[in-house]
């Protein structure tokens, strides 16, 4: 058995290893036709750019990804530094009639978003040619060696029941260098996925032919994305399933977060997209689809005739009714550890390092301000864009409605969701951006704190303190300190993925929705005592 | 301002400490030799099985003890000179105290096996004894066999922390059948086949002879009484039980027997001493209890009645309904009330056993009156409160076995037992007992 995890792991990181190198392969450039038939559907005002861009991608050069981009880039960069010559020239002379004439020729966007565009018309080589056969070679081979590392576990785990032997044992569950190594390759990814694409265009290329059959088109690099998130999710499920298999709600949770994540996150808007439509996830709520209520969303919604429409109506009923609503009767685990994507991926890959989310009283502190801080920053970034939507002005309150939203693309979007939020998973815990972040998990959580159904129950004095549920509680919940106490758990960051009640070793706590009379019962110690006593000890407070 | 002093940091102490904390500004010294700071006894498996770290056996951070003024000494109290009031420590430094309060623990028992006092061997109670774990039984290279003495709770949990590591282990125990002096007959059975399923080679009926030495003082072998068969082993755990730790007492005046004589009010024979936990020894215990019970809830429920006794408001240990739990390998164990190994004269038991040899209850009632007396309960979880208040209401088992539904505390969609477990109690007594459907107005009408 153990042998059979050697090779799985031995198998997998080959898969692994393919697919990161295949970045270095191919070769990029584009004939005349081609060039001509992007640059006329670019429709660039730019006089300069054309022959600029020509001089840089029409060539008989053998040239990789980085080298080409370098000389894209720099095309656009020559094109606008121009007329920012100019535009600073006439400024100076104070010719503001041809000051404003040039802003049109100005081409916006990010550099290396203009690249992949081109990159992605412009690629030749094995990868392109043969992307079946690479599909095998790096997706296959590292689902395969995945599967044979996960699937012995159902023997080696012994019966079933809770097998966290060795946790803090390995180097890979206890912060050590594979954790690192781990980290440091997650965020590589998501640096070159969110500032680099054209770097990774190869990787489209593998997956061209799944995209061009689910809808029509060619694989973007955000369609490779959502198909190795739910890859993952895929196999890391296995692997709670069998860690798990004792545990019916466990099955039942990992089973619902899945199939929202492949079929409302990734299929439904893929077919809609093949459908002309535009592609939207039924389940992401605002403000985590921090975007919904940007201009160009709303244009293409407007654009899209009825279903924009529901789509639109849609988006606004799950913001302000059905989550709230949910929440009351299920907590915010209905959402966060039963559809939530970011969630999903939490709660598959994540598990095994769910206990390093940081218990202190401090991050506790921290999570607070930091959490409500990024749901008044998209809130109020929202308004502004509204304002500016329906009045056409640049600004609200004085804040530049694109610049808000770039920041907040930038920082939150980018950074704190996707760079920190995964990529941290293997030292500082699976659900950094849930805990942190995310700006609806904490308006879930104010709704889950004061008018929910919810809470985790303590069964009477049964508590041994012994730290189990504390240690894996994700969100970085101090469980333990409410259990020994007798105290139900009633925290706005609980996300109710029901761990700490696995975890415990005596029965003490089940995640449930009753009534909400009684449900927060600040008691000291507890049963088995005397009335007497006990009337007397919750007449104080805590030490 | 008066000066507690604790001498011991485990549940009971800090209990006692943060209790007096609340009601008071007195001053508050812990006194330890094992720790820096308290931790979680029970959770010492869980640091060699590597679930946790130490740290995370802390139930707090180690800014609290400063922040409430609760202040830590590490020392090992020697004598008590209780005219004085004055404690000496092996390194000859003194502390003077108002009050003092004995929470001491146990330590785990030595019948007097020869080579009881051999390297690599030791039982688990201490952090001492965890690392000790750690050091003569790191892994199955070091350790070819472990032997365990002695089939109680501290036993299996170390059976189970050293087969973690694949660690062959052989379990000696001396009765019959695992833990049957408590447990019934069903539910010991149940236990024996789970330890054996679990790869342990578990030798009931059997006894140690003695512990046999290498040429460096470390055990090599355990003999067996019964049949003389020698065992080769580089580890030996003595599980046989635990037993007060009180012999730095007996140069003092404190009335002490196998634990610290204490009456109803925890207080000693000397004014402004008292004992609770592991260590005290009940003259007068309440209902059924043993005059020493050396279990986590009850050294809490001791530390929080002394603390209102030495706050002035004096107060005697008055405990509720029995009950504990603990957990076997995979299998879930909780009691509430009394269910004896074997029914007394008045009383008869039910047993229901799960087909998958993972779950069973056995409810203890009285013949005559049908007087619910408790339950145990394997693989199934149940509400506490809602069985406290069965008792205290002296509910009937038909009563009980009627609203089973309420008491269930498994997590959601698990599966439920009460219509069998309800249809094989009235098949077994012609009774024609309904089981009724959870009602949440009747579990919060109890809980607290």
């Amino acid at each position: 058995m153990k042998t059979i995890k050697n090779i799985g792991l031995v198998i997998f990181l080959v898969g692994l290893a393919i697919f990161t190198f295949t970045i270095f392969t191919g070769s990029f450039s584009l004939n005349e036709s081609e060039f001509n038939a992007f640059i006329n559907a670019k429709d660039y005002k730019s006089e300069i750019i054309h022959d600029e861009l020509k001089k840089a991608v029409v060539t008989d050069e053998d040239l990789n990804i980085f080298e080409f981009s370098s000389r894209v880039r720099k095309a656009y960069k020559t094109s606008n530094d121009y007329y920012d010559g100019l535009i600073a020239k006439y400024d100076s002379e104070k010719n503001w009639d041809k000051k404003g004439e040039q802003f049109q020729y100005k081409i916006y966007g990010k550099p290396h978003t203009l690249s992949y565009e081109i990159a992605k018309k412009a690629g030749s080589g094995f990868v392109k040619d043969n992307a079946g056969m690479v599909w095998w070679l790096t997706f296959g081979l590292a689902i395969l060696g995945a599967l044979l590392f996960i699937l012995p576990n159902f023997i080696l785990l012994g019966s079933k029941g809770i097998k966290n032997d060795g946790i803090y044992h390995e180097s890979s569950t206890n912060r050590g260098w594979i954790a690192w190594l781990v980290l440091v390759y997650l965020v590589a990814f998501y640096l070159l996925l969110y500032f680099f694409p054209d770097y990774v265009v190869v990787w489209t290329y593998i997956l061209d032919p799944i995209s061009k059959f689910l809808n029509g088109g060619p694989a973007s690099q955000w369609f490779v994305y959502g198909f190795l998130y739910c890859t993952i999710m895929l196999v890391m499920a296995i692997r709670m399933y069998i860690k798990y298999r004792h545990n019916k709600y466990q099955i039942i949770r990992t089973t619902s977060v899945l199939f929202f994540q492949i079929v409302f996150a990734f299929l439904i808007p893929e077919i809609m997209t093949s459908l002309n439509m535009p592609g939207y996830d039924f389940k992401n709520a605002f403000p985590l689809d921090y975007d919904f209520f940007f201009e160009w969303n709303l244009e293409a919604l407007r654009n899209s005739g009825a279903i924009g429409l529901f789509i639109l109506v849609w988006g606004i009923v799950l913001t302000l009714i059905i989550v709230p609503v949910m929440v009351y009767f299920f907590g915010k685990r209905w959402y966060c550890s039963w559809v939530c994507g970011c969630g999903g991926l939490a709660e598959t890959l994540g598990d095994p390092y769910r206990q390093h989310s940081d218990k202190s009283l401090k991050a506790w502190k921290l999570e607070r301000w930091i959490i409500h801080a990024v749901l008044v920053f998209s809130l109020l970034m929202t308004v502004v864009t509204l304002y500016c939507y329906f009045s056409g002005t640049q600004s609200f309150l004085g804040i530049n409605s694109q610049w808000i939203k770039d920041t907040y693309s930038f920082l939150i979007g980018a950074w704190f969701a996707g760079v920190i939020g995964t990529g941290f998973y293997p030292i500082f815990g699976n659900r950094v951006w849930c805990r942190f972040g995310c700006p609806l998990a904490a308006y879930l959580g104010l709704v889950q704190r004061f008018k929910s159904r919810f809470r985790i129950t303590t069964n009477g004095g049964q508590c041994i303190s012994c730290g189990n549920c504390s240690t894996y509680c994700e969100q970085g919940i101090d469980v333990r300190a409410y259990a020994q106490k007798g105290e139900n758990i009633i925290r706005s960051s609980c996300v109710g993925c029901g761990i700490c009640s696995a975890v415990c070793p005596r029965g003490v706590l089940k995640l449930e929705n009753g009534p909400e009379k009684g449900r927060i019962n600040p008691t000291e110690i507890l049963l088995g005592n005397d009335l007497d006593l006990m009337t007397l000890v919750n007449r104080k407070n805590e030490a | 301002m008066e000066h507690i002093v604790i001498i011991g940091n485990g549940i009971s102490g800090i209990t006692a400490a943060r209790h007096i904390r609340k009601l008071s500004d007195k001053k508050i010294t812990i006194v330890s030799s094992e720790t820096d700071y308290f931790f979680s006894r029970t959770a010492l498996m869980y640091v060699y099985m590597g679930h946790m770290k130490f740290e995370h056996t802390q139930p707090y951070e180690n800014w609290f003890w400063k922040k409430n003024r609760l202040e830590l000494k590490k020392g090992y109290v020697q004598q008590i000179d209780t005219e004085a009031k004055t404690l000496f420590f092996s390194n000859n430094n003194t502390l003077i105290y108002d009050k003092l309060i004995i929470a001491t623990g146990s330590k785990p028992n030595k019948f007097g096996w020869p080579g009881q006092d051999l390297e690599g061997v030791q039982g688990l109670y201490s952090k001492q004894d965890l690392e000790g774990v750690e050091k003569y039984a790191p892994n199955n290279t070091i350790c070819k066999r472990a032997v365990i003495v002695g089939g109680g709770l501290i036993g299996i949990e170390l059976a189970e922390m050293l087969s973690s590591r694949n660690i062959p282990v052989t379990f000696l125990v001396r009765e019959s059948s695992f833990w049957n002096g408590v447990l019934p007959e069903g539910e010991s059975n149940m236990l024996n086949r789970h330890i054996k399923n679990h790869h342990i080679d578990l030798r009931l009926g059997i006894n140690l002879k003695e512990i046999k030495s290498d040429k460096k003082g470390r055990a090599k072998s355990v003999i067996i009484a019964e049949t003389g068969e020698e065992i080769a082993c580089d580890f030996v755990g003595l599980t046989a039980g635990v037993s007060p730790n009180i012999d730095f007492l007996k140069s003092s005046n404190i009335a002490t027997n196998r634990g610290v004589l204490v009456n109803k009010y925890l207080e000693t024979n000397v004014k402004d001493v008292y004992a609770i936990g592991d260590c005290a020894e009940q003259q007068e215990p309440t209902n059924n209890r043993r005059p020493i019970e050396a279990v986590w809830y009850t050294g809490r429920m001791m530390g929080e009645t002394l603390a209102q006794t030495i706050c002035g408001n004096k107060m005697a240990y008055k405990p509720g309904h029995w009950f504990n739990s603990a957990k076997f390998f995979d299998i879930e164990y909780q009691t509430y009330g009394w269910v004896y190994a074997s029914p007394k004269e008045n009383e008869a038991h039910f047993h229901w056993i799960h087909n998958d040899d993972t779950k069973c209850i056995t409810m203890a009632y009285d013949k005559n009156t049908y007087r619910f007396l408790g339950i145990n309960t394997f693989g199934i979880r149940v509400r506490h409160a809602i069985f406290d208040k069965w008792l205290t209401e002296k509910c009937k088992v038909d009563y009980v076995l009627e609203h089973l539904a309420d008491a269930n505390f498994d997590p959601e969609f698990y599966n439920l037992y009460e219509k069998e477990i309800v249809s094989k109690f009235n098949s077994e007594n012609n009774t024609n007992i309904q089981p009724k459907k959870k009602s949440w107005k009747r579990i919060f009408q109890t809980s607290l």
